[in-house]
């Protein structure tokens, strides 16, 4: 039986392995090698260049923007998403009262499973209209309009939410908060679901409040899904490309008023297309490439802990 | 996906000893976690080790060969001048805009009809780098590209990389209307030198002959007894009153910073005059520290610190604002001469939509009535097209007067043909009102080449307009980024 799982194995991997290999390594493998060229992405026709296009990166003052700006998305975005998820995560599973057993969801839990999870079937296009409208600059807009009714803003000044070089990476990322936490509160949810219950109680019995609970027996149970949402958020953190393109201001893929929102997907696609410097933008590529890689490596390093097994 | 409640999960069977479930990025056993790490270290060299050298090759073999098209012609004759063969098929890709791409469904019609037995594709898109970048590359572009919009692929890249035919054959051949004369010979002025490129060929058709001004409607202004301001202090002090009636004087499309760049590009050609534009389109660094450079953008940013525009309108898209000027939230709004065909649904029928030059600043070269106008709506034919003679024929086609009335009549908008339009056209009040225009415009048209050949340099300009509109920049700043941004320019 074990001489022949192999071949059987191995000939259900061939065509998803080849998949991987023409549509994910390929394209890759080929990134890096145009980010060697002056390649001008509109004819085969291009020169050698070496690392030049790397020397170039480092003193490109907008590509230095961008990359603060991917390095803030990715300090906060991960800390809010998975705070606020394994917050809702714990309300809606353990953080009830008064049950048999003490270990139940709030009030209404199954409901507000459905109604967290829903910002997570909107795909990024309809975020783009909903939130272009929700942030939109004038009168018309949802905030404004609410601020306006309020009195808390005046309508010959509305707040442009997208245009104001101080708010707008703010608002994208509150954006991207309130998309992102419906699907880490599910996938905390299931690890939540299957600690046993009678450590549960085990700790009620202790006289354990419900923030004890949390910190002492979920959070480290749950510590490999919280390492698992953390270099996901991370990865996105570090591309975070819809939502710059479709909402900020700019030519060719936004990037903010004057940059203020540019992160480094949309500097090397404004590169790849509108200015023709296709090489020099797959260089960015392959830079943002390592950098994830390396930022994932750190980040599961770091939050390594003994595994326990229950 | 349903999610259980704590009462229905069996917990037994976890108790039982299993291997430890978990993280899918750790798969060593916890034990020895030492064995991962220095697998994923040893792996992680020895694959450095092979990008070294796997560079080099990386790179010739990233690109794949371009492909070979093979053109198929029929035989060149008096009224065939490109040697068109009727049975091959023409590819046409279309940017669907503001003129959207019924007038193309008609060309291709017009072209059926002209060559029985071949068949004239129309396909329509919004994303022309999108959906052409990859057919470039791999060798097998369109026949004729409408190539337009946020993302065009810029002519200067397409023309470096050889891939724009050479349009010379189309001026050359005879006018089908009146074959005595060329091509060349009843075009708008300006149109072939828009369309070449430092080689002094035509490569690009830019059929539609549009003008950008300010935009204001009939209704209001008759309604209001408001006059159109002449001079720059009239449409200040207009401005003043426009304000007192409780509408916004100006609005612009904040979110893409072109309009408003327009505006102050022109503002700035009125008062230097045309060898100023030539020194800019040329990316001379000095015209930024002179005059009329400083007197435009000063003007402009009255309008900024006067209060006179609509709250909100720098973040506005071009149809937010444009449909807040059809409901009179706004009185001025500066737009190309797309905006009837644009806002047709949206704007009402007595709107009575009116056009007119940028107001005069004081020590203009140019008169009043000149306007930036200029063949826009860039038409090619790729090099490597498999039906090139066929793309040419379809260009040729679309300068008939026919093809011009159908134009005009589908996208209300005037084409590059002198004369195109016959007095049998019935025009909407906004493109009737740029006939008049240009007319009184005469040959005081102008119009800036460096969109075309340095995009970043527009960029650049784009976004400091937008600061500048912001309050954020002063006026002095802005010239200061323009400066920068012409010497980055030139050093590229």
């Amino acid at each position: 039986m074990q001489h022949r799982k192999y071949p059987f194995i191995a000939g259900f991997l061939v065509l998803p392995v080849a998949l991987y290999l023409i549509f994910v390594i390929w394209p890759y493998l080929q990134t890096i090698g145009y980010s060697l060229t002056d390649w001008q992405g509109q004819s085969q026709t291009m020169n050698f260049v070496g690392i030049d296009n790397y020397k170039a990166l480092f003193s490109d003052d907008v590509f230095m923007t961008a990359l603060t700006h991917n390095l803030l998305l990715l300090l906060f975005l991960p800390v809010i998403t998975i705070l606020l998820a394994l917050f809702f995560a714990f309300m809606l599973n353990v953080g009830g009262r008064g049950a048999v057993g003490g270990v139940q969801g709030v009030r209404g839990s199954a409901l507000y499973k459905v109604i967290f999870f829903f910002p997570q079937v909107l795909s990024v296009a309809i975020l783009i209209v909903l939130f272009g409208a929700v942030y939109r600059s004038d009168g018309a807009g949802l905030l404004n309009g609410v601020l306006i009714k309020l009195n808390l803003v005046s309508a010959a000044n509305p707040v442009e939410w997208l245009n104001d070089p101080d708010l707008v990476l703010w608002a994208l990322l509150a954006i991207q908060i309130w998309a992102g936490v419906g699907f880490y509160l599910v996938l905390f949810s299931a690890a939540m679901q299957s600690i046993p219950k009678d450590i549960y109680e085990a700790a009620l019995l202790d006289g354990a409040a419900r923030t004890q609970t949390f910190f002492k027996i979920t959070l480290p149970l749950l510590w490999d899904s919280v390492q698992t949402a953390w270099v996901y958020i991370s990865i996105f953190a570090m591309d975070f490309f819809a939502l710059v393109a479709g909402l900020t201001q700019g030519t060719a893929y936004g990037g903010g008023p004057d940059h203020h929102s540019e992160v480094m997907s949309t500097y090397l696609m404004r590169n790849f297309q509108a200015f023709g410097k296709s090489g020099y933008a797959c260089a960015m590529g392959v830079v943002i490439l390592l950098l994830t890689l390396i930022l994932s490596a750190i980040t599961l390093r770091v939050s390594r802990r003994d595994r326990i097994e229950f | 996906m349903t999610l259980l409640t704590s009462q229905e999960v069996d917990y037994t069977f976890l108790v039982q000893a299993r291997p430890s479930k978990g993280s899918e990025m750790n798969s060593a056993n916890p034990v020895n976690p030492d064995v991962n790490r220095r697998a994923l270290i040893k792996s992680v060299t020895a694959a450095s080790l092979l990008a070294v050298p796997a560079a080099g090759l990386l790179s010739a073999c990233a690109s794949s060969g371009g492909g070979t098209s093979t053109e198929k012609t029929g035989t060149k004759t008096e009224t065939n001048p490109f040697g068109v063969n009727d049975t091959a098929g023409l590819d046409i890709v279309i940017f669907k805009g503001g003129y959207g791409d019924a007038y193309a469904k008609s060309f291709a019609k017009l072209y059926e009809s002209k060559h029985k037995g071949s068949t004239a594709a129309v396909s329509s898109t919004q994303d022309i780098t999108g959906k052409l970048q990859p057919r470039f590359n791999a060798g097998n572009p369109p026949d004729v590209i409408d190539d337009s919009g946020a993302q065009q692929i810029k002519l200067d890249v397409l023309y470096k990389n050889n891939q724009l035919a050479d349009l010379t054959p189309l001026l050359d051949a005879p006018y089908i209307d009146d074959p005595t004369k060329k091509i060349r010979d009843v075009l708008q002025p300006g149109t072939i030198e828009t369309g070449s490129f430092a080689d002094g060929k035509m490569r690009q058709l830019s059929y539609i002959y549009t003008v950008w001004g300010f935009w204001y409607s009939g209704k209001l202004f008759k309604d209001k007894g408001w006059t159109e301001p002449k001079t720059w202090a009239d449409f200040m002090s207009l401005s003043a009153e426009i304000k007192a009636a409780g509408i916004a004087p100006f609005c612009h499309q904040g979110k893409y910073p072109y309009y408003i760049n327009v505006v102050l590009m022109d503002l700035i050609a009125k008062n230097g005059g045309l060898d100023y534009v030539k020194r800019i389109d040329q990316l001379d660094t000095a015209v930024w520290d002179e005059a009329p450079a400083k007197t435009a953008v000063e003007a402009l940013y009255e309008i900024v610190t006067k209060g006179y525009l609509l709250p909100g309108t720098n973040g506005l898209t071009h149809i937010e604002s444009q449909t807040a000027w059809n409901e009179y939230k706004a009185a001025f709004i500066p737009c190309g001469s797309w905006l009837e065909n644009e806002q047709l649904k949206a704007t009402p029928s007595d709107f009575d939509m009116k056009f007119m030059p940028l107001p005069s600043l004081p020590g203009d070269k140019l008169p009043f009535e000149a306007i930036r106008a200029g063949a826009g709506e860039p038409f090619i034919v790729p090099e490597k097209a498999k039906n090139k003679a066929g793309g040419l024929e379809f260009l040729r086609l679309m300068l008939t007067k026919d093809g011009s009335g159908r134009f005009a009549a589908a996208a209300n908008s005037l084409t590059v043909l002198k004369d195109g339009v016959g007095a049998e056209v019935k025009l909407r009040p906004g493109t009737a009102s740029t006939v008049v225009a240009l007319k009184a415009a005469g040959s005081n048209t102008f119009n800036y080449n460096y969109p075309n050949t340095a995009s970043q340099f527009d960029t650049d300009l784009g976004d400091a307009s937008a600061e500048l509109m912001a309050k954020r920049i002063t006026p002095a700043q802005w010239l200061q980024r323009a400066k920068t941004a012409a010497e980055k320019a030139k050093k590229a």
